[in-house]
């Protein structure tokens, strides 16, 4: 149970950083991405192609974020510049982006199993700190008897992400970042405070699709392979993760609505992972599961908020001596 | 300062709703001038601004501001000489942004937007100092979201955010006729104060007549795409709206029942 519950914990900070880009796209630019289904392989195929032909992981990785930046640009061109709609603009790319991908693998699934990936080096360099073995032992105190192979995976991904949460707050807050949280506001009013709003579309789209292919990236390394269907119902799962998130966190300011993003990205794993649990669940089934929680997660609280309306129009009726059927 | 010349535009041009709806607009506006719009719905007032603002491109004309040819310039490159205020209370300032925010956005229309804090301790205290000239104590309220501002107090943030910083030229596009008389009457006052204290050259479109009176020192009366009145310094003070009626009848020669009803 702990493992597992480990394994959730690690992989959804990586995951959250595909949510932070998003968080860009569907709540601050206020455009319903699907790129990023597309986009999120291209991270994975760009790493593993790399990896596989020598060059160092890191710069792999690099390629993969500016491979998404690309697509997400060419997605914000089609919106602004082509007058398509913004789901159809990004589906269109999703649809393209399918057979780039396999053109990028070569084959449907590339394997990174003997290759040295990002984490293996971490890996390495992080057995010579003997944190593992001081946490261990730290768990072996409460009782536990297995432990997680490595903390590095958890430890550094968790810094980096928080990296990136606090580099998009700053961004969020600058001149620049500010007009492109007007964008998804009140476009026209920025517009008339002389902001170019096709070309900041452009770059907020393309800035969310190169996180979004980063965390593919990292997840391919992660698990040894990129495949050409790893990202299906990937904006869904982002989805979930936002709303998750902001419904459980709140969003008052924006360093707090990305701080819930990440929450949010880390509790949607840890739930798919209880709900796999299940007995008659099996993994084929986890994108219902998905599907079926931003479906609560966006139904729920309009309900909860209609009884609540009800419940206080009966009340006042009551008071006010009247008749009490609602 | 403002130099519209021969301007025309037909909408729907070569079908069944083909209109006209500026023809040859010639208006020349010196460094200071306040100038009011009046005239019936479809006169052009409306199509006037935004070819000025650069929302419609024009079939022909010259738009000139401060001596360069901006008619081929879009919409957000001309906005960084031009301040609006629209008729919709909302459409002025983004409601789930700050009223902090809101402004640094305004402040960043004639600069470059770089990476750094739009928000700045120095800059607080700037708009602070601009918010209380309103008088509507939201120089207290810098960190509160936009969206929760009644009406009257957005369309005066929208003000200030349009004239804060000097632009060359301020359009008002019926910016009072959307709120109950009280706020309309106070945003009226503190927009004959801004243009007053800033001497920024202005053209106010209004369905108001009292108001295009009591604004400005020129009025222009428009009517089928054209101006077909005009009336300058002691000329306008001495004009009621009477006159502006009579004149409006005599010209055209046709029943003004009609526009009387929706002029008020």
């Amino acid at each position: 149970m702990f493992i597992s519950m480990f394994g959730a914990v690690e992989s959804g900070v990586i995951y959250a950083i595909m949510a932070l880009g998003v968080y860009l796209t569907f709540r601050v630019l206020d455009f319903p991405d699907l790129t990023v289904d597309g986009s999120f392989v291209t991270g994975a195929s760009v790493a593993a192609l790399s990896i596989v032909n020598g060059v160092p992981p890191i710069l792999a990785t690099l390629f993969a974020l500016l491979a998404g930046f690309l697509a997400g640009c060419i997605t914000g061109l089609l919106h602004t510049k082509g007058k398509v709609n913004a789901l159809l603009s990004g589906i269109l790319m999703m649809t393209a982006l399918y057979s780039i991908n396999l053109r990028i693998l070569g084959q449907p699934t590339l394997s990174m199993l003997h290759e040295t990936t990002i984490f293996k080096q971490l890996g390495s360099f992080w057995s010579v700190t003997g944190i593992d073995n001081a946490l261990n032992s730290l768990l072996g105190v409460f009782g536990l008897d297995r432990f997680p192979s490595t903390w590095a995976i958890l430890i550094i991904m968790a810094v980096v992400t928080v990296i990136i949460k606090l580099v998009t707050d700053y961004y969020l807050k600058t001149e620049v970042g500010l007009a492109l949280r007007a964008i998804g506001d009140n476009k026209r009013m920025i517009r008339s405070f002389s902001a170019n709003t096709d070309n900041l579309t452009i770059v907020g789209v393309g800035l969310s699709n190169g996180l979004v292919a980063l965390s593919g990236a990292l997840i391919g390394q992660l698990g040894g392979f990129a495949d050409v269907n790893m990202g299906i119902g990937m904006i869904v799962i982002g989805l979930a993760s936002v709303i998750i998130g902001e419904a459980l966190f709140g969003t008052k300011t924006i360093a707090r609505a990305t701080l819930a993003v990440i929450g949010g990205a880390i509790i949607y794993r840890i739930i798919v992972t209880l709900a796999l649990r299940v007995d008659f669940l099996e993994t084929g089934d986890m994108k219902f599961i998905t599907a079926t929680i931003v479906i609560i997660a966006l139904v729920a609280p309009k309900i909860l908020h209609m009884q609540k309306e009800k419940k206080r129009r009966i009340q006042k009726r009551k008071q006010l001596g009247g008749d009490t059927h609602a | 300062m403002l130099n519209v010349a021969n301007i025309s535009v037909t909408f729907n041009e070569g079908t069944l709703d083909e209109k006209k709806a500026l023809n040859g607009i010639e208006l020349e506006m010196i460094a200071g001038d306040f100038v009011t719009v009046i005239g019936s719905n479809g006169a052009g007032k409306s199509t006037l601004m935004n070819v000025i603002s650069g929302n419609i491109l024009p079939d022909v004309g010259d738009v000139i501001i401060d001596g360069k040819q901006v008619v081929h310039l879009p919409e957000y490159k001309r906005s960084a000489f031009i301040g609006r205020v629209f008729q919709d209370p909302m459409a002025g300032t983004a409601p789930s942004m700050t009223i902090e925010e809101n402004l640094a956005m305004a402040y960043s229309r004639d600069k470059k937007r770089r990476l750094k804090f739009g928000v700045t301790k120095k800059r607080k205290d700037m708009f602070r100092d601009y918010l209380k000239t309103l008088n509507l104590g939201l120089e207290d309220r810098l960190s509160a979201k936009v969206g929760l501002l009644s009406g009257g107090e957005r369309q005066a943030l929208s003000l200030l955010m349009a004239t804060f910083t000097n632009p060359n030229i301020l359009l008002l596009d019926e910016h009072t006729a959307a709120l109950d008389p009280s706020r309309a009457e106070l945003i009226t006052s503190l927009t004959e104060k801004v243009v007053r204290e800033s001497g920024l050259t202005t053209l106010m479109v209004t369905h108001n007549m009292q108001q295009a009176l009591d604004l400005g020192n020129r009025l222009i009366m428009m009517d089928k795409g054209q101006i077909i009145f005009e009336a300058n310094g002691e000329e306008k003070k001495r004009l009621t709206v009477k006159d502006l009626l009579q004149e409006f009848q005599r010209i055209r020669g046709q029943q003004f029942e009609d526009d009387r009803s929706v002029l008020g």
